[in-house]
């Protein structure tokens, strides 16, 4: 049997107690962890002057984020909006309105699907990529030494891979809702026979630019901020081993998921005026 | 002391940095230097070391002994918990960033595997300083890239990607990164790991000839005895957060101490124990616990 003085304190004291000091230090660690996060987000911004003044490196990432995610976005900007569709056109029939078709459309993707689908893939594509990219960097030692050249690795790598996202995001939401309406085309005028000049004018006449489109694109911009933060911070943050980047890279996914929808629903509530 | 070539960077800082580093007598200085990643547990406790101008010093001991850790702590990328550290003079410890990257770039480093910018080529690689320090022309970076591969004898590889290259290269073409800003100091992490017979003796060779030729002095962590003895002028010996025992290879090699004659021999058995300090054999295996 062990000796009492053997015993750690919070075992001593019952389970209850661990489990306590337990929840309070993963509290703790993870207020931490979002204080640092925080911080190196303003640390990026203070490294985006020499960043942006280089723009070929920023261009080199708007490549690799955004020229190399355009085959996701656009095949599944495509099947969304051919599924939007399909159901609208089965709902709209019923009420005696499909030719309004082109108006639901154009509303669900440009208000809501586009930004949000969009995100979400870009999440799964190029922000694990960044993740990826960056934690290999630093578990390899290539940070270590860049810093060792005296080259700042927030500066050379991180600023330019998150001005690279979030200027990608509100253009691959663009493309996604564009694909998607011409989607909704395809099915609604091509396959099902409506009339075109209804799909198109009915469309035109109810996306109203600033309270439609604009606010689209503050979604995708805030989305394409929020999903490359995470993304550079879990690649720069994650434990310099195989693993290490391994469940960087699956917080980087499951985390932007969960962040996207959160500011969803409060960006929604925010930009709904109850018209 | 050495006579040290004149300066590569345009800016007057560095200009007048190569002054100071001409006249000053020691190239690192650690004095009663202490550290540790968490206050609990210290690495190094109170060690004191010299490195001259134009000298090759091998750090030498066991894994984990805090070797990497006096090169992070001269590089500047952590802090002695206390003591002074000094390059050229300059106390390391009290820089402040725009001093901290001034003093690196008078320093070159290898790391343990290269540490190879896996997205560039070997001539961008060793082109990446001279871009990102200095404000010279392409054409004149081409010249300095060919030169610097040049004298590590892969000119011939410039094209080649990083995966393309075998460990030695890619050894060979982080030295020749390394070089590329002709530091003052150069920094080498156990440069011989996982290297057949003739890219160790190969790596050594260029260790001790761009020292030279460059007049910088330099600072192996190593454990690979024999290759050290063969092109350093001087050994710590760390163990325990201390200097153990130090001297030429001459004096190593003849050296009585139980722990310098242990680890130059490579016995199991001496004053480092083969087994981890743990309680009774007998008793955890009876008691089933983890």
């Amino acid at each position: 049997m062990a000796e009492r003085g053997n015993v750690p304190p919070a075992q001593a004291a019952g389970p209850v107690r661990a489990r306590t000091e337990r929840l309070g230090a993963w509290t703790l660690q993870k207020i931490e962890r979002l204080g640092f996060a925080a911080r190196f987000f303003l640390a990026i911004l203070r490294f985006s002057g020499p960043s942006l003044r280089r723009f070929g490196l920023v261009m080199r990432e708007i490549h690799f984020a955004g020229v190399l995610s355009l085959v996701i976005i656009g095949v599944s900007g495509l099947f969304v909006g051919m599924v939007l569709g399909l159901q609208g056109y089965e709902t709209l029939v019923r009420y005696g309105s499909a030719e309004a078709l082109g108006t639901l459309v154009a509303l669900s993707l440009v208000r809501e699907l586009g930004p949000v689908v969009a995100a979400l893939l870009f999440a799964s594509r190029a922000g694990s990529a960044i993740t990826a990219e960056i934690g290999l960097m630093k578990a390899t030692e290539q940070l270590a030494a860049m810093e060792m050249m005296a080259v700042e690795p927030l500066a050379r790598v991180v600023a330019p891979r998150f001005w690279g996202g979030v200027i990608s995001m509100p253009l691959l939401a663009a493309i996604f809702s564009s694909v998607g309406i011409l989607g909704g085309y395809l099915i609604g005028v091509v396959t099902i026979g409506l009339d075109a000049g209804a799909y198109w004018s009915q469309m035109q006449a109810a996306v109203d630019f600033r309270d439609d489109v604009i606010n689209g694109v503050i979604k995708s911009c805030v989305f394409g901020v929020a999903v490359t933060w995470i993304a550079v911070f879990e690649g720069y943050d994650a434990a310099p081993t195989a693993e290490g980047v391994s469940r960087a890279t699956t917080r980087t996914v499951v985390t932007s998921a969960l962040v996207i929808l959160a500011l969803d629903v409060l960006l929604t509530a925010l930009m709904f005026r109850g018209t | 002391m050495r006579v040290q070539s004149g300066p590569t960077t345009l800016n007057f800082h560095a200009f007048l940095s190569n002054f100071i580093i001409v006249a000053h007598p020691t190239a690192v200085q650690l004095d009663d230097v202490a550290f540790g990643y968490d206050r609990s547990k210290m690495v190094l406790e109170q060690v004191n070391l010299t490195v001259r101008p134009g000298q090759i010093v091998a750090l030498m001991g066991g894994s984990g002994c805090g070797k990497t850790t006096i090169l992070r702590l001269i590089g500047g990328t952590v802090r002695p918990s206390s003591g002074t550290v000094s390059v050229f003079g300059e106390d390391v410890g009290a820089m402040d960033t725009e001093a901290l990257y001034r003093m690196r770039s008078r320093l070159g480093m290898l790391f343990q595997f290269g540490a190879l910018f896996t997205d560039l080529s070997v001539f961008d690689n060793v082109a990446f300083p001279l871009r990102e320090r200095t404000g010279l022309g392409e054409r004149m970076i081409r010249d300095l890239v060919l030169m610097k591969l040049q004298a590590v004898g892969l000119r011939g590889a410039r094209n080649l990607m990083p995966h393309q290259l075998s460990g030695g290269m890619a050894r060979r073409v982080a030295l020749a990164r390394g070089i590329a800003l002709d530091p003052r100091l150069m920094l080498f992490d156990e440069p011989f790991t996982g290297l057949d017979p003739i890219s160790l003796a190969t790596i050594g060779r260029l260790v001790r000839e761009l020292n030279d030729a460059l007049g910088a002095s330099s600072i192996i962590v190593t454990h690979d005895v024999q290759e050290s003895l063969q092109i350093v002028d001087y050994l710590y010996f760390i163990a325990g957060g201390r200097v153990v025992a130090q001297g030429t290879p001459k004096e190593v090699r003849a050296s009585e101490q139980p722990f310098v004659r242990q680890f130059i021999r490579g016995e199991i058995e001496g004053v480092v124990p083969f087994h981890q300090s743990a309680g009774d054999y007998r008793s955890e295996l009876l008691s089933g616990a983890r």
